[in-house]
């Protein structure tokens, strides 16, 4: 086991690379150059203007040396400057916005493990139950209802029209000048709508998978003999079925890794929240080639890390799978 | 194993599942729609009046007009068509790409499983999003263009399924007293595994097709959707966002068929996938 | 008494704390002013602003800003030496006055005594050298020197003098100093690219920067030393909303003061006595103005006669009714009605598709094929209008095009392609047939890059390849002299002949359509719009909202 989490962690160097010369291929096909975006349509701007700025910014170099320049400043973990007019360090600009994505994220999924496990459970032993059936509806609902139509409702509801809670944003204008309690309510309330409706879209696919995990694991034999032992229904299920439901949900978790730093361009642009999602649309728009890349490879590593746990975990979880390993 | 047995078996389960028929009824219904397209949309979706613009439901205009005074029901109903090769392309080409990369590698193992996971993680590290930006900015963002996008960049959860049933599969008994009676590999994979395996693939199929179509609407409300003039409730929905309390025909219409379809597909694919898995007969 | 009655002497006592504990405001800031005088208007200092924006700001150098949030910002933290009235007319900022001299090749500027910069130190003219060289230092990368180099030589005569020699009169000069002065004591030195003035500037405007929270909001407050006078508003909140609908919903719940509306915002939906009692609508020409481009290198639009028939089909009202709900005038020019170089005599085609019909016949196109489309020589006639994703209103002006020239025969195309792509792939490389397009309308009425001949490089602005020798000479006839009588002669003979020779169809030029909240007295519509005279907007002290504490 060990031996195979070792060939993984070193087979990570070359993908990781593999993959950085990927984007940077792609991202340099979408025809146009960031300086292309600043200077033209630009009455005051001149050719010479831009060639200047094509100079400065290194971008008259063929596509190879671009590359190589910016690997070599990435194994000291230099991530370059953003080509936005604003010049920023790259890390500077993603560590801005990376908090509060992550923020949204794990709130909504720990909302979603709260709510979708239980569901799923309850779901699976009470098979096409009313209270199944009905689930179904409403979780799918969760999923196909579009999210920034859901969101403006609600916005509307519970922002216009009860004034309940704030529109958008993260803190309201008077903010410096609350108590801390009064701080910490403002910056919740901010968060209440996006996170629900965050949890709300992931919401069926949680339930599902668990409740269909449920089903298989209850209608294994040692249940039934469980069952045959005179145990109580709660201890088989809480104590036996669902254990052994739990383990391949657990890998999700790894799986769901690379999607902590990644936001959503059009839920984070309803909610005036500036997060991960819209830097990295603008980037790709104003070819910001640095950020882009950047957010990537942060991305990149994330993803394999998840990846490898999911790995394990399936493997930990069923013991026929890690022998059939190499 | 009996295979007429299984299928039939399975057919009477689903028949007698009233989420999953109720989805299959809005499947049907959304393909006789737009295949009836010219034939029951009142107007020409693309025909602009600015002296109607943004009028409410009326007898002329059951769902009103948009922003060019457009009818709004015709640009449904052709609509629909989007939604549904998005769909249908989309999906199916990330399931057939899924199910070969899944299938061989949980088939064979060894090197080539690993291989072909390490591919599947480069492909998981591009986040789908910045590829199908990519791939509109340097191509045309046609209707084709977007759908094999998707297609190409949705493969891997059914790879991954496929691949995980695979492996579970090959080691239970029934594939082993196959092998041990002289079956080939071909005839392992396609008579055997396969058909015990497409039961996530099938759900993972169905819950793709409504990603795809909520994709389409994503991209529609960035301004990389299907090219004007084309109507796709997407973008429609689009429309209306901005003119939410004023215009709210603009958003339940389209708003209301995709979570209607969505949901359709949705629960159309947990039945089949119910029905079709051997572990849940009663 | 009895313990029922203590209990209700007592719940009405908390009756009112367990009810103000219950409200719920959204953005609770009021604190209850004393004693209202509602009988008096009068200026007042205080209260605070919050202002809409969809964007972020990015830098707040004005040399390296190039996008319109950025400059929003910069606009009210920065001064220039001259800026414009509300009649349009270039008026002095720091700079009290200026002289030209006789031969048009020097300016010289006299700057104002008692101007400091936002640190307490004084503005002097070697700022105004240090940013002229700025400017012009090749290391600096920004995209507005091309104004700055036309100088031949500049010049710190004295503490508060500068002077500027150009080697020919050069028109635009004067406006080009209007260009944010930069502060040489904390500048000077700096990496222009990394200096920490580009997210904490330093300037002598009528605001000082005090906050930025990226992503969230930009916060100024009023300068007390300002030469004009210290605004009467104390602060100004920059918002960023990325999405209108979103904004419009903040606008409406107070969280928002001030927003641009959409058209049909402001026809359809502000209209109800709730808003229009909280909220004040104006509506001004906006300096912009939406055309159809030809590529002059393609042969299909090569013959003038097709140009104009495509005038005539099309239905410029009908454009600006569904596209502005009528909220905009028809362009027929560069400039827009009001501007002293606009050009009345110069009336815009008119909406006759039998005109168009004639024209092309005329031109040698016919229905021979009796399809519903004109052809020549075999071949139909048919083309693609490209315009940039996003822009929502031109996509829809396309269409309304696309439909009225299927009446008179042609068959149009529509595609929207995303911005980058399409500067690069198309317009640079002039790989379009006919696009839809806007211009800012700028406030000196010089055409040189857009319309002189030799702007027809690759990346350069006259990227329809017109070619017009007598309008080459008339533009340069304009800008190189300082005599505006002759600039006005030499602008209305080119409305004329761009009228004549349909380089564009110029379709219209939009209303702006900006809304403040009721509370905000002072604002008087001009031509220049509403915000020239921003400083001089307040609040009275009964209607005040935002108690800022000092």
């Amino acid at each position: 086991m060990l031996l195979y989490i070792a060939k993984r962690l070193i087979l990570m160097l070359p993908l990781l690379i593999g993959i950085t010369l990927v984007s940077f291929v792609v991202i340099h096909l979408a025809p146009g150059k960031p300086t292309d975006l600043a200077t033209m349509m630009n009455p005051k701007a001149s050719l010479e203007a831009k060639q200047r700025l094509e100079e400065l910014y290194g971008l008259d170099q063929p596509l190879h040396i671009q590359y190589w320049n910016w690997l070599k400043r990435l194994a000291v973990l230099d991530f370059g400057r953003s080509f936005a007019s604003d010049r920023e360090l790259v890390l500077t600009k993603i560590g801005r916005r990376l908090p509060i994505t992550i923020l949204i994220n794990v709130l909504s999924m720990a909302l979603i493990f709260l709510v979708a496990i239980p569901i799923g459970v309850y779901s699976a032993t009470h098979q096409n139950s009313l209270f199944d059936r009905g689930t179904t509806v409403f979780v799918f609902l969760g999923f196909a209802t579009p999210t920034f139509w859901l969101a403006l409702l609600l916005m509307i509801l519970f922002g216009v029209h009860l004034g309940w809670l704030p529109i958008s944003g993260l803190k309201s204008l008077n903010y410096d000048q609350l108590s801390p309690l009064g701080q910490i309510w403002d910056r919740t309330a901010h968060l209440i709508l996006p996170v629900l409706l965050s949890a709300f879209g992931g919401l069926a696919g949680m339930s599902r998978y668990m409740r269909s995990n449920m089903l298989e694991v209850v209608r294994q034999d040692y249940i039934t003999t469980a069952r045959a032992k005179g145990l109580s229904e709660r201890t088989v299920i809480y104590k036996h079925a669902l254990r052994n439901a739990l383990m391949p949900v657990i890998t999700i978790l790894g799986l769901s890794v690379p999607s902590l730093i990644g936001g959503s361009v059009i839920f984070e642009s309803i909610f005036a929240i500036p997060g991960m999602g819209q830097l990295f649309y603008a980037s790709v728009m104003s070819r910001d080639y640095p950020t882009v890349m950047g957010g990537l490879v942060i991305g990149a590593v994330l993803t394999l890390g998840g990846n490898l746990l999911a790995d394990i975990g399936y493997a930990l979880a069923d013991p026929r799978i890690r022998e059939a390993r190499p | 194993m009996n295979r007429p047995g299984l299928y039939a078996d399975s057919w009477r389960r689903l028949r007698r599942n009233q989420l999953a028929l109720a989805g299959g009824l809005v499947v049907i219904a959304l393909f006789v729609v737009s295949f009836l397209a010219p034939w029951l949309a009142p107007y020409d979706p693309a025909f602009i009046d600015v002296t109607s613009v943004l009028e409410g439901p009326s007898r002329a205009h059951p769902f009103g007009t948009d922003p060019l005074g457009r009818d709004v029901l015709s640009r449904m109903i052709w609509g629909s068509r989007i939604s549904l090769k998005v769909g249908f392309v989309a999906v199916g080409l990330a399931t057939l790409i899924g199910i070969f990369f899944g299938a061989v590698s949980g088939y064979y193992g060894g090197w080539v499983d690993a291989a072909v996971m390490r591919f599947v993680d480069l492909m998981l590290c591009f986040p789908a999003f910045f590829l199908i930006l990519a791939v509109i900015a340097i191509l045309e963002p046609s209707i084709w263009n977007i759908m094999i996008v998707i297609g190409v960049t949705g493969w891997m959860g059914v790879a991954r399924l496929v691949r995980a049933e695979f492996l579970t599969l090959k080691s239970r008994e029934f594939v082993l007293a196959a092998r041990a009676l002289g079956a080939s590999d071909r005839r392992l994979i396609f008579a055997h595994l396969l058909p015990n395996a497409l039961a996530p693939v099938l759900v993972s199929a169905t819950l793709g097709v409504a990603g795809a179509i909520l994709t389409e609407s994503a991209l529609s409300f960035l301004g990389i959707g299907v090219q004007p003039p084309t109507p796709s409730w997407g973008n429609i929905l689009t429309e209306g966002k901005d003119n939410i309390s004023l215009a709210w025909w603009l958003s339940l219409y389209p708003g209301l068929a995709i979570l209607v379809t969505v949901l359709g597909y949705n629960l159309l694919g947990e039945g089949i996938r119910d029905s079709l898995d051997p572990r849940l007969r009663e | 008494m009895s313990s029922i009655r203590w209990s209700l002497v007592l719940v009405l006592f908390l009756l009112p704390v367990f009810v103000s504990a219950c409200e719920e405001k959204t953005e609770s800031t009021a604190v209850p002013a004393p004693a209202p005088r509602t009988d008096l208007d009068v200026p007042a200092y205080g209260d605070a602003i919050v202002d809409g924006s969809i964007g972020d700001a990015s830098t707040m150098l004005p040399a390296l800003a190039s996008d319109s949030a950025s400059r929003d910002i910069i606009g009210l933290v920065f001064n220039g030496l001259v800026k414009y009235d509300q009649d349009l007319n270039l008026v002095g900022d720091l700079a009290e006055s200026w002289d030209i001299s006789p031969d048009g090749l020097t300016i010289t500027f006299h700057l104002r005594r008692n101007v400091k910069w936002h640190d307490g130190r004084p503005l002097t003219a070697q700022d105004v050298m240090f940013t002229y060289e700025l400017m012009i230092d090749p290391k600096t990368p920004t995209a507005y020197a091309e104004d700055f180099k036309q100088v031949e030589k500049a010049e710190v005569v004295d503490d508060y003098t500068f002077r500027v020699t150009y080697p020919k009169p050069f028109a635009p000069a004067l406006a080009s100093w209007g260009f944010s002065i930069m502060p040489a004591h904390l500048l000077k030195g700096q990496d222009v690219t990394t200096t920490p003035l580009s997210r904490k500037p330093v300037g002598t405007g009528p605001y000082i920067f005090k906050e930025w929270q990226t992503g969230q909001q930009i916060i100024l407050e009023a300068n007390p030393d300002y030469f004009e006078g210290r605004p009467y508003i104390s602060r100004y909140v920059y918002r960023i909303i990325p999405d209108l609908a979103t904004m419009f919903l903040e606008l409406k719940s107070g969280g928002i003061d001030r927003m641009g509306l959409t058209p049909i915002q402001y026809q359809r939906q502000t209209n109800e006595p709730e808003f229009e009692k909280n909220f004040k609508k104006y509506r001004y020409l906006s300096f912009a103005y939406t055309y159809l481009g030809f590529n002059r290198l393609d042969p299909k639009f090569q013959d003038k006669r097709v140009r104009q028939a495509i005038a005539y089909a099309l239905n410029k009202e009908e454009i600006i009714e569904g596209v502005l709900l009528g909220l905009g005038r028809p362009a027929n020019g560069p400039y827009k009605p009001g501007h002293w170089a606009y050009n009345e005599k110069v009336k815009p085609y008119p909406y006759d598709p039998d005109q168009a019909q004639q024209l092309l016949t005329q031109a040698g196109w016919r229905d021979t094929d009796r399809d519903g489309v004109l052809d020549k020589e075999g071949q139909p006639f048919q083309f693609t209008i490209i315009t940039n994703q996003g822009n929502k209103q031109r996509e829809m002006t396309a269409l309304i095009i696309q439909q009225r020239l299927e009446q008179v025969g042609i068959r149009v195309k529509v595609r929207t392609i995303e911005w980058a792509a399409f500067l690069k792939e198309f317009i640079e490389k002039k790989n379009f047939e006919a696009c839809i397009l806007g211009w800012t309308i700028p406030m000196d009425p010089d055409l040189f890059d857009v319309w002189h001949s030799s702007k027809t490089r690759p990346g350069e602005l006259n990227f329809v390849s017109y070619q017009n020798q007598e309008v080459d000479r008339l533009i340069d006839q304009g800008r190189y002299t300082f005599d505006q009588d002759k600039r006005k002669e030499a602008y209305h003979r080119i409305q004329e002949l761009l009228h004549e020779d349909v380089p564009y169809v110029f379709l219209y030029v939009p209303d702006a359509l900006p809304v403040v909240a009721a509370r905000f007295h002072g604002i008087k519509p001009a031509p220049a719009g509403i915000s020239y005279n921003f400083i001089k907007w307040y609040v009275p002290e009964h209607l005040q909202k935002y108690r800022l504490t000092p």
